[in-house]
């Protein structure tokens, strides 16, 4: 039995403990979105349709955070960040990525994390590395 | 909003007051501004009050300390803009006829460190996508990487400012600090160090707005939130998507205030805006109009927005120097502001200043621009 999400609505969790992270499409806009909305956050258009996000992506922004901020108990230092996720159009997610050794550029892939959940039981975040 | 003097300020001293509730603040700040306004508490006809952190009736609780007046009080949440949304509500009301004299204040007593917000959801918390100071952070490395402007330029605002500072009996720090000093204090989110960011604090501020009065008048002020698509501003959502030509809240509301007001950014004598971060004031600046973007490097080069120079921005020193009460900040701007307009500044004085603007943005993405006259 996989670790349980940490939000059954935002990150699938497959029984081998595979992640995905789940976004929407709307056919109005064109654009995709996460996580999924009932409505295009980007324009309104009300025909979202479910969409298994891809797992790859290029670094656009990193950081790293030392000190846990409120409500959070897993490891510091972690880095927090934005990857452009491959194909079209352009969608950037903010997501957990490696406390050091990140640049702007590179090509990371989506796994699950396991931290501590809001009672402190362990749940599966998504975490993009190499 | 040419209708709208302001005829009373006052303030409670922004830093860290153990034992002294937001509520007793904030009575300093109304009876400050009501003794200057020459009037008393049942003398105004509405009151809003601007807090994020306050709780239930904030705006009741000091305006019962003083007297039971019966008046409408407004309590107003708009994050770090609050008391510049109270602002905007109360110069509305008398605007619109509906009142002639009003008392507009904001009060807050922040906890320490990073500040938990109910924005994040509790599984947001977990996965540790709520740290505040690294959504500045990541905003600052897109500054940096798209503009050309370096770690020295965060630098140069943070000096700027604590310099102003020392000048503020109001500020929680008044001592300069060095550029070498803010590089190498510690690293709280890559490019960030603690000297770029300002801290939550504690603090009042209060204005009177009448129909009638002489001197400072509100003559532009708008609220704004954000445009879809931007995933590194205030809102913090956990996805964008290409932001080219979205315009930001702060232009938003910008636009709107020069308007009212029928001047422009190149008529500006001060701005007051919101220094949350050093890179939050350099994004600001362009998105005001007092530069084109990636202009930012020539203003602190060329010395223009230091007192003393052709467009000081940050006078009082900034909330890099006050710290930021988050319902308090944006009126402390307009008190500010109202005191360099009166030519009461002391030694930040910036002469002959006429028209000043005040910005504060934060959660929410919400922005507010106040122009200032007299």
């Amino acid at each position: 039995m996989a670790t349980p999400s940490i939000e059954p609505s935002v990150l699938r969790v497959d029984d081998d403990g595979r992640v995905t992270l789940l976004g929407g499409w709307s056919a109005t806009s064109r654009l995709r979105h996460f996580p999924r909305s009932p409505v295009c956050p980007f324009t309104g258009a009300d025909d979202v349709a479910p969409l298994d996000l891809p797992r790859s992506g290029t670094v656009w922004l990193h950081t790293t955070v030392q000190a846990p901020p409120p409500g959070y108990t897993g490891p510091t230092p972690y880095g927090l960040g934005v990857v452009e996720l491959d194909g079209e159009p352009l969608l950037r997610v903010v997501t957990r990525l490696p406390a050091e050794g990140v640049a702007r550029g590179d090509r990371v892939h989506l796994h699950g994390e396991e931290v501590p959940g809001p009672e402190g039981e362990p749940v599966l975040t998504w975490v993009f590395r190499s | 909003m040419s209708g709208v003097a302001i005829t009373g300020v006052g303030m409670h001293p922004f830093g860290r007051f153990e034992g002294t509730t937001a509520t007793e603040m904030g009575v300093t700040a109304v009876r400050a501004a009501l003794a200057e306004a020459g009037i008393g508490p049942r003398d105004v006809e509405a009151a809003y009050c601007g807090t994020a952190y306050g709780g239930v009736a904030s705006g009741h609780r000091v305006l019962s300390a003083l007297a039971g007046t019966g008046i409408p009080i407004y309590d107003v949440e708009a994050g770090c803009a609050s008391g510049g949304a109270a602002l905007q509500l109360g110069a509305a009301a008398i605007a619109a006829g509906r009142h002639d004299r009003v008392l507009v204040f904001g009060i807050e007593k922040m906890p320490k460190g990073v500040i938990r917000s109910s924005f994040f959801a509790p599984w947001q918390e977990s996965a540790g996508l709520n740290p505040a100071p690294a959504y500045f952070a990541l905003r600052a490395q897109r500054l940096l990487a798209e503009t050309g402007l370096t770690e020295d330029h965060l630098a140069a605002v943070v000096v700027k400012n604590r310099r102003h500072g020392v000048a503020n009996p109001d500020a929680m720090f008044r001592k300069e600090v060095t550029a070498e000093e803010v590089r190498s204090s510690r690293r709280v989110c890559p490019p960030l160090t603690l000297f770029m960011l300002c801290s939550p604090n504690e603090g009042a501020a209060a204005v009177v707005l009448s129909r009638h009065g002489d001197g400072v008048r509100v003559a532009g002020v708008s609220l704004r939130s954000h445009l879809p698509g931007n995933v590194l501003g205030e809102e913090s959502p956990l996805c964008g998507t290409d932001d080219t030509g979205v315009t930001p809240p702060t232009t938003l509301a910008a636009q709107d205030a020069y308007a009212q007001a029928g001047v422009g950014p190149e008529d500006l004598d001060v701005v007051e805006c919101q220094d949350t971060d050093a890179a939050r004031e350099l994004l600001a600046w362009p998105e005001l109009g007092l530069c084109e973007k990636g202009g930012q490097a020539r203003l602190l080069a060329d010395g223009d927005v230091v007192v003393g120079g052709r467009l000081p921005v940050n006078p009082s020193g900034g909330l890099l120097s006050k710290g930021e009460p988050l319902g308090a900040s944006a009126l402390g701007q307009v008190v500010e502001l109202v005191r360099q307009l009166r030519g009461e500044a002391g030694a930040r004085q910036v002469d002959g200043a006429r028209i000043g603007l005040a910005h504060v943005i934060g959660r929410g993405a919400n922005a507010c621009v106040t122009i200032l006259t007299r």
